[in-house]
């Protein structure tokens, strides 16, 4: 495969060396491009200021990066004011939250907060507490979406989180969760062992993030069993961060392990570790990998295929950097996502479903 | 070497081609596109468009083209793409040239947060500018078509780009789009005004672009310091009337109309402020052009 400028970018950042960069000589407006497809270009631009090289690019392009900068600023900054205005709600009724996946970094400024951008806000409730806190949700203008009765009971019967509500006059939209995996795919999951670990927001009491280790294996189910790699590489990137910042020493790495074993989370934690390390130099221990791999159960695919098709989908989708077989990859796995998911006497009735109304151009999942 | 230099038969292979490099105001585009409207679009109304060299830096890579699939047969649909990213559903073919502009615009609002971005159009005479914010039907458009005819400079007939760094309003010169009755109501007051194909039926009604020779706009790269700010309130057979606006007022105004003031935050309120303190701020309501002409002179000719 050819290189990738912005994957390149993001691996040597990894090992320190972007201060080497000849900033006046550098394809700027490339990387700017597939950077802002990727929804990566405030990250880049942000690990730029890091290096300390921003002001050294020319004007042009470096008022892009600025301007990402500012976003990711405005970003986080509405983020925030999502979770203090969540929180007045349900601690009304002492409902206690974890916040997820880009709110959760964002909140507790972590590695992955940088530069990150999204619009929906993700938080987790106790399933006991699920119902009272979409009534009262919706009773403070979050509404539900418009979803048709058979995305509804989609929604309900099999996933573990609530269709999406969006605010009415801000139009965030918030996913409301009781736990990081589908029911139909994981019947048993033990949430609640999420919740004995959580971290408490300061001065926030019913406040909490996962903890840490927990934080990169939900970062690491969320990617490789929801199957959207539109996002695939930032989401890679996230992990990449946390991993540097949260497990680069030995102990951690075997709680790590241990871990994932306990949640049930071997498989998306061994892709995870061999993907960040395999696309961005993420340093883990030949050892941990191997680990890793052991005590993992087979998928369905062999792993040389399923390589082919990660390595493909996270190739960031613009026309500089097209690698054969990206559609199809992102489709295959897409479709694998929904075979780990459900069993295929309810997958096959739901993609019929799925297929036939892309085809009549409406919006599908 | 400017747009007009290239024959049309070059014009075309860079638009099917690479993508036609040009610059529009401080922005450098790349334009690809396989339909013919959109050609005449530019080859018309963007003749005075420097085009660029393929080392010039590019801001948006932009990609018009027809909707494929067995729709392009039943429906035709042209979609616009900002470097990959689809920001709007596809519009009928028909209306290709109205969802480059858009389209453009929309690119500038987003990106461009070295500007507080307002919704407003801004002209220019004597080195004092006017900007004329306004909501759809307020008449902003059609007002600063006629002005741009009435020794006003056009800066922009949709956006304001208040400099971050400077403060001074920069210009983006484009063609005045205006819809329905506007169009006759111009034509009726400059015969010599220049127009591009008529859009019929899109959500705003029909769309006509109106050229703008270089005479009539501004220099890319000259800012200027706004000195007028009228909200103009189009409406038939009323009295004319010209009222002085709060600073309170005329900034909450302002803050409804910019684009990107949740992106600036605290520094956006504060270029509000700054803005707003600086300026003579008036309502005005008028029944029809010519009357609107004659209010403005009115205002921007008073001594303080």
């Amino acid at each position: 495969m050819k290189p990738v400028l912005l994957i390149e970018f993001l691996r040597s950042r990894g090992a320190g060396e972007l201060t080497k960069i000849d900033t006046q000589s550098y394809p700027w407006e490339l990387l700017i491009r597939q950077s802002r497809r990727a929804n990566l270009i405030s990250r880049v631009a942000l690990f730029l200021r890091e290096a300390g090289i921003l002001d050294d690019i020319p004007t042009r392009p470096r008022q892009h990066f600025v301007n990402a900068l500012c976003i990711a600023k405005a970003n986080a900054r509405a983020i925030n004011w999502e979770v203090r205005d969540l929180y007045q709600i349900l601690r009304g009724q002492n409902i206690d939250f974890i916040l997820l996946k880009g709110s959760a970094y964002i909140w507790s400024e972590n590695s992955a907060a940088r530069g990150r951008l999204f619009s929906d806000v993700d938080i987790m409730v106790r399933k006991p507490s699920l119902e009272d806190a979409e009534r009262v949700l919706v009773h403070s203008g979050w509404m539900g979406s418009t979803l048709n009765s058979y995305d509804q009971r989609y929604y309900r019967q099999w996933m573990h989180e609530i269709p999406p509500l969006q605010h009415l006059k801000r139009q965030t939209t918030l996913d409301l969760h009781h736990s990081i995996i589908p029911p139909v795919s994981y019947p048993d999951f033990p949430a609640e062992k999420l919740w004995q670990l959580a971290i408490p927001a300061e001065d926030m009491p019913g406040l909490f993030v996962l903890s840490h280790i927990d934080m990169v294996l939900h970062s690491a189910t969320h990617l490789f069993h929801e199957g959207e790699f539109d996002q695939g590489l930032r989401d890679l990137s996230d992990l990449d961060l946390m991993i540097r910042e949260y497990i680069l020493d030995s102990v951690l790495w075997e709680e790590l392990l241990a871990r994932a074993v306990e949640l049930g989370l071997e498989l998306p934690l061994y892709y995870a570790l061999n993907y960040t390390q395999k696309i961005l130099d993420t340093p883990v221990p030949e050892q941990i990998l191997q680990k890793a791999a052991q005590q993992r159960s087979r998928g369905h695919l062999p792993d040389r295929l399923l390589d082919s098709l990660f390595l493909a989908a996270f190739v960031p989708d613009h026309e500089t950097c097209r690698v054969r077989g990206r559609r199809v990859a992102r489709f295959l796995l897409f479709i694998r996502s929904h075979w780990i998911k459900m069993p295929w006497y309810l997958l096959f009735p739901h993609l019929i479903r799925k297929g036939w109304l892309r085809l009549q151009g409406e919006n599908s999942h | 070497m400017l747009i007009s230099d290239l024959d049309r038969n070059a014009l075309k292979a860079h638009l099917s081609g690479q993508g036609l490099r040009f610059r529009t105001g401080p922005f450098g585009v790349s334009l690809r596109t396989s339909i013919p409207a959109i050609a005449r679009h530019i080859e018309k109304l963007y003749p005075h468009s420097e085009a660029l060299d393929n080392d010039a830096f590019i801001d948006f890579h932009i990609t018009t083209n027809p909707v494929s699939g067995l729709r392009r047969w039943l429906k035709p649909q042209v979609v616009f793409s900002f470097d990959g990213y689809k920001p709007f559903k596809p519009l009928p073919l028909a209306q290709a040239t109205a969802a480059f502009e858009w389209g453009l615009n929309w690119c500038i609002a987003s990106i461009s947060h070295q500007y507080l971005i307002i919704h407003s159009a801004v002209v220019e005479k004597d080195g004092l500018g006017l900007m004329l914010p306004g909501s759809p039907g307020s008449g902003k458009s059609t007002l600063c078509a006629a002005l741009t005819h009435s020794g006003w400079r056009l800066l922009s007939d949709e956006m304001a780009l208040l400099s971050v760094t400077d403060g001074m309003i920069y210009p983006v010169p484009r063609p005045v789009s205006l819809k329905n009755q506007s169009i006759q109501i111009i034509k009726a007051f400059a015969a010599e005004a220049q127009f591009g194909d008529r859009v019929a039926g899109t959500t705003k009604g029909d769309i006509e672009h109106m050229y703008v020779p270089e005479e009539n706009a501004l220099q890319a790269s000259m800012g200027i310091h706004a000195k007028y700010l009228v909200f103009p309130h189009y409406q038939s057979g009323c009295e004319t009337e010209v009222a002085p606006l709060s600073k309170g007022r005329a900034s909450m105004s302002l803050i409804e109309n910019a684009f990107n003031f949740n992106i600036l935050g605290h520094q956006g309120f504060e270029m509000i402020s700054d803005l707003v303190d600086s300026l003579e701020c008036h309502d005005f309501t008028y029944p029809d052009l010519q009357q609107a002409l004659d209010g403005i002179e009115q205002i921007t000719s008073a001594k303080p």
